[in-house]
């Protein structure tokens, strides 16, 4: 280490990045060494940027410490653990100025491959491995702990803490625990010989996590599926959404296994296609059971005929997008999110369709539950969008919540007791105003109730007609029940600034933290922002008073076309000037440097005088 | 389009089922299609079905796709839940209720449009799945709404209206059904009613997926010669392979067979089929034969019919996928969620 480096000690805030080869056991290294540090009390978020790829591509997880909360990705690396020779000059160039190396020095680099204005920290962690283990599995993956055991040192997080967790995930494979905590005392050792002491990043124990939860978006809105009561799914296996019907597959045989008969209270399909699946979807929630799929960008694009057939014949279907980025194959394990439109206008004919935007993993569990709800209320279609950051990332969240004796809302179903009392019934008939009519299971009753579903023009009795007033009729109902959905969809968290500020930043997802972030940053800077967080189309009347109270609205968002702004613009007819579009769509995360410049540059360019210097 | 009202009244003898319904009881409103067309047929056949089962009519659901025989459900059982879907998607519309509830009856019609065309991987899959229906293809070669043109189930050689010959090899549903493990697999004519209506109720009766591909004439663009899918081409050229008494435990209809010419297939149900054998080596509980002798008739140009396959123990999606005997759709909170307590101890699970 450089000793004459003035002394510049961070604490629970700095960002490490793992350059890794894809396949070589490095994720759960990776992940042990972000649990330890959220076990130390300091909040933690992680990302993979990963490959299309199985095995032998570069892969990186980055983890941002924060004490303050600040989970979004940052931007800049403070310390970057470089383990990958095929990336290591983009890998090296990273590292912000006063930053940390740390290296396998087993190989010797020429000195042109360092830079000057950082810390290099060189161990032999394969001449290590080498030494104590003989079968090359072994190596490898002790290796990986090696690295954890020494980062730990350096950076000061309690031993006692990894080891703990070492135990928790073995547990009932006992015989793993000793050799894995031995690898990590070999890192911790060779760290105190090679350089005695840490480096100026550390680790304190702070009481800043809390009681929340550390868990992928994906997982958490699977569990939500299972909460919420869904007993058919039905999806086709597509990166970033995967992992979520695999989550709701584990959680329902966890707890929906029938403890006598041990038979499933559920149904999983592996379809043979996209369309198979919504398909599967639409059958089974016109029959009374609630149902989803969960796909990506592609899939969506080929749902689009069945999507268009639930709407118009009005058939409950929950549809997860974990979007990526697009347009075709895009970039299948990069995130983005750019299907707003595509689900917001859904298929062909006019067509609009309820979206949900969970912001983090509590959310994703939340809305997941809640869009069963709103999907048997509004009979029509709901998506939830996701996106790969939340989807495939742990993140730290608000632990999730189930209030105690909470019901599902199963909408306008009519029974055979009301059939038999000699209720009228007209699947199409508008009988409260509300633009949402009434529906019976097949095979309620014997002789009444029985209607015909179909993607055709029809009378308010589900007759087929082509006369022009039974369909304007029956489309200007829908756009009546849009206006339903509009008041009963999660509505948009406002956020005000201290002071009264003419700017305002619309937002939503993924984008949410690093936006915290910045604002943050910005309101450093003297530009305090009134912020606005959506989570659903349509919007809610606040969102036009938002946009009217403020003098001109940045919208952020992570796609090359400001999707959410054109939704603004069409459905609250605004004027586009005075939405001003802030975009990041290169496929990782928007970091909140991005975000910080982006506004900073609009308003420098725009003259606007920070607040503080016009007070003083 | 018009709307033809049938009249509510009928001959005060109808004769009625166990369940007190008239064959009318099973009908729907008068069908659009063309006078003469094979479909409706096949529609009287299913009524027919029906009724002879005593079948409650709302516990029947009926599924299609896009095109004329997609139109059919309309014209039939007005009693029970009915979905016309998109072109093609019927199978997975069709899986995903039997899902949501493994009670009802799953009545699926579809054409060789439908079918084998735009919708033959979801054919396809279905029948690998299993899924408890009946899935009846009205095959006529053509496509009828859009006026004739070929279907990818018209023989290569055969003419079109216009005198066209067919180039393309054509996909022989019924082998395919075999192929890909369909444990019902029919052939039927529109034309023989008596060989037909049989042949649905057993596959109604079925405890797996069924497979019916019936010849089913259009009467406007391909009942000309040249034609394979014709009337008289079907009429000459029909191979039956047995025909079906069908019999069930409680009241067998007692007839004199000549010894050695029928063959009892007990079914799951306990259900029995009086197979009354035409073709006398045929044996329809063998599905590599029953493949050899269709394909070796059909190059021969002979249309074989009959039932000509059928596992007598078969299972079903719903079997395979171990799911509780109560239908999905009527599971509540109590069966569903795992509440508060169990949420408490997944949260901690992720610290």
């Amino acid at each position: 280490m450089n000793a004459d480096t003035p002394r510049n000690i961070r604490v629970n805030d700095f960002v490490v990045k793992f350059a890794n080869v894809n396949g070589s056991g490095s994720s759960s290294a990776n992940r042990l060494f972000a649990r330890s540090i959220l076990r130390m009390g300091v909040p933690v978020a992680s990302r993979n940027i990963f490959p299309s790829n199985i095995q032998g591509l570069p892969t990186w997880y980055e983890v941002r410490v924060s004490e303050a909360g600040h989970i979004g990705r940052r931007g800049g690396v403070d310390l970057m653990v470089a383990m990958n020779p095929q990336t290591w000059d983009k890998d090296v160039a990273e590292i912000d100025e006063g930053g940390y190396l740390f290296y396998d020095s087993t190989k010797p680099m020429p000195a042109s491959k360092f830079r000057e204005d950082i810390t290099v920290l060189g161990l032999p962690l394969t001449a290590i491995c080498n030494a104590r283990y003989s079968d090359p599995r072994q190596r490898q993956l002790f290796k990986n702990i090696i690295y954890v055991g020494a980062l730990a040192e350096l950076l000061g997080i309690e031993m006692a803490e990894v080891e703990k967790l070492i135990a928790e995930q073995f547990k009932g494979k006992d015989k793993l625990i000793p050799p894995n905590i031995e690898a990590l005392a070999l890192g911790r050792d060779a760290v105190r010989a090679e350089f005695g002491k840490g480096i100026d990043l550390r680790i304190h124990r702070a009481d800043a996590v809390g009681d929340r939860i550390f868990i992928e978006g994906n997982d958490a809105a699977g569990l939500g599926c299972v909460y919420g009561g869904a007993t058919v799914a039905a999806w086709y296996p597509i990166t970033p959404s995967t992992s979520l019907a695999e989550s709701f597959g584990k959680h329902s045989k966890r707890h929906r296994t029938d403890p006598v008969s041990g038979k499933a209270r559920y149904a999983i399909v592996q379809a043979e296609d996209e369309l198979a699946s919504i398909g599967m979807v639409i059958g089974a929630a016109w029959n009374g059971a609630r149902a989803f799929t969960a796909t990506a960008g592609p899939g969506i694009s080929l749902m689009q005929e069945f999507i268009g057939l639930a709407y118009f014949a009005e058939i409950p279907a929950v549809i997860f997008d974990v979007q990526r980025g697009g347009p075709s194959t895009g970039m299948p394990t990069r995130t983005q999110q750019s299907d707003l439109t595509i689900c917001a206008y859904a298929s062909h004919g006019d067509t609009k369709h309820v979206l949900l935007l969970p912001a983090d993993p509590h959310e994703c569990f939340e809305f997941a539950a809640t869009s069963f709800d709103l999907a048997d209320r509004l009979q029509t279609p709901i998506f939830v969008m996701l996106d790969l950051d939340m989807g495939m990332n742990e993140w730290l969240c608000e632990p999730l919540v189930w209030e105690e004796g909470r019901r599902y809302d199963r909408g306008k179903v009519v029974t055979a007791e009301e059939l038999e009392s000699g209720r009228e019934f007209g699947r199409y008939l508008d009988i409260d105003g509300d633009g949402i009519t009434q529906r019976t299971y097949p095979g309620t009753h014997p002789s009444r109730g029985a209607f015909f579903t179909r993607g055709t023009s029809k009378t308010r009795y589900a007759r087929y007609s082509e006369e022009g007033a039974d369909y304007v009729e029956n489309m200007q109902r829908l756009l009546r029940k849009f206006e339903t959905a509009r008041s009963i969809v999660p509505a948009p968290v406002r956020q005000n600034a201290d002071e009264p500020s003419p700017i305002g930043v619309i937002y939503y997802g993924s984008t949410t933290p690093a936006m915290h972030e910045a604002m943050a940053m910005i309101a450093d800077e003297g530009h305090p922002l009134d912020m606005l967080r959506l989570r659903a189309f349509p919007f809610h009347e606040s969102v036009s008073d938002f946009i009217a109270e403020h003098d001109f609205v940045f919208v952020v968002e992570q796609n090359r076309d400001g999707q959410l702004r054109t939704l603004l613009i069409n459905e609250l007819n605004v004027d586009p000037a005075r939405l001003v579009p802030v975009l990041h769509y290169d496929g990782t995360p928007i970091t909140a440097r991005f975000i910080t410049r982006a506004i900073g540059e609009h308003l420098a360019a725009l003259k606007v005088t920070p607040l503080r210097k016009q007070a003083s | 389009m018009t709307y033809l009202v049938k009249p509510k009244l009928h001959h005060p003898n109808l004769p009625k089922n166990r369940l007190g319904f008239t064959r009318r009881d099973y009908e729907g409103p008068v069908s659009t299609l063309c006078a003469g067309c094979g479909h409706d047929s096949i529609s009287a056949a299913i009524v027919q079905a029906c009724f002879e089962l005593d079948l409650p009519p709302h516990k029947v659901a009926k599924m299609s796709g896009i095109g004329c025989s997609s139109k059919t459900p309309t014209y039939f059982l007005g009693q029970s839940h009915g979905f016309n879907s998109v072109h093609g998607r019927m199978p997975s519309v069709a899986t995903g209720a039997s899902l949501a509830n493994r009670d009802l009856i799953y009545l699926g019609v579809s054409g060789d449009g439908d079918s084998a065309s735009i919708g033959l991987g979801q054919f396809a899959h279905c029948l690998r799945r299993g899924v408890k229906m009946v899935y009846i293809v009205e095959n006529n070669g053509v496509y009828g709404l859009t006026k004739g043109q070929f279907s990818a189930t018209a023989d290569a050689g055969s003419t079109s209206k216009r005198g066209v010959g067919n180039k393309d090899q054509p996909i022989d549903l019924v082998s395919m059904a075999l192929l890909l493990g369909a444990t019902f697999v029919a052939r039927g004519f529109s034309g023989d009613k008596k060989q037909l209506v049989p042949l649905i109720k057993a596959a109604i009766s079925h405890r797996g997926v069924a497979f019916i591909d019936c010849i089913s004439p259009c009467v406007a663009f391909n009942n000309h010669a040249g034609s394979t899918k014709s009337f008289d081409y079907v009429r000459e050229h029909n191979d039956a392979v047995n025909a079906i008494d069908w019999i069930e435990g409680r009241d067998e209809i007692v007839t004199d067979y000549e010894p050695g010419s029928v063959e009892d297939v007990t079914q799951h149900d306990g259900t029995v089929l009086k197979l009354r054998k035409i073709e006398a080596d045929y044996d329809p509980t063998d599905r590599l034969a029953a493949m050899s002798y269709i394909q070796t008739h059909q190059a021969r140009g002979e249309v074989v019919t009959g039932l000509l396959y059928i596992d007598d123990a078969p299972g079903d999606l719903n079997d395979r996928m171990n799911t509780v005997d109560t239908p999905l759709n009527r599971l509540g909170e109590e069966d569903l969620c795992p509440g508060p307590n169990a949420l408490a101890a997944i949260n901690a699970s992720l610290r």
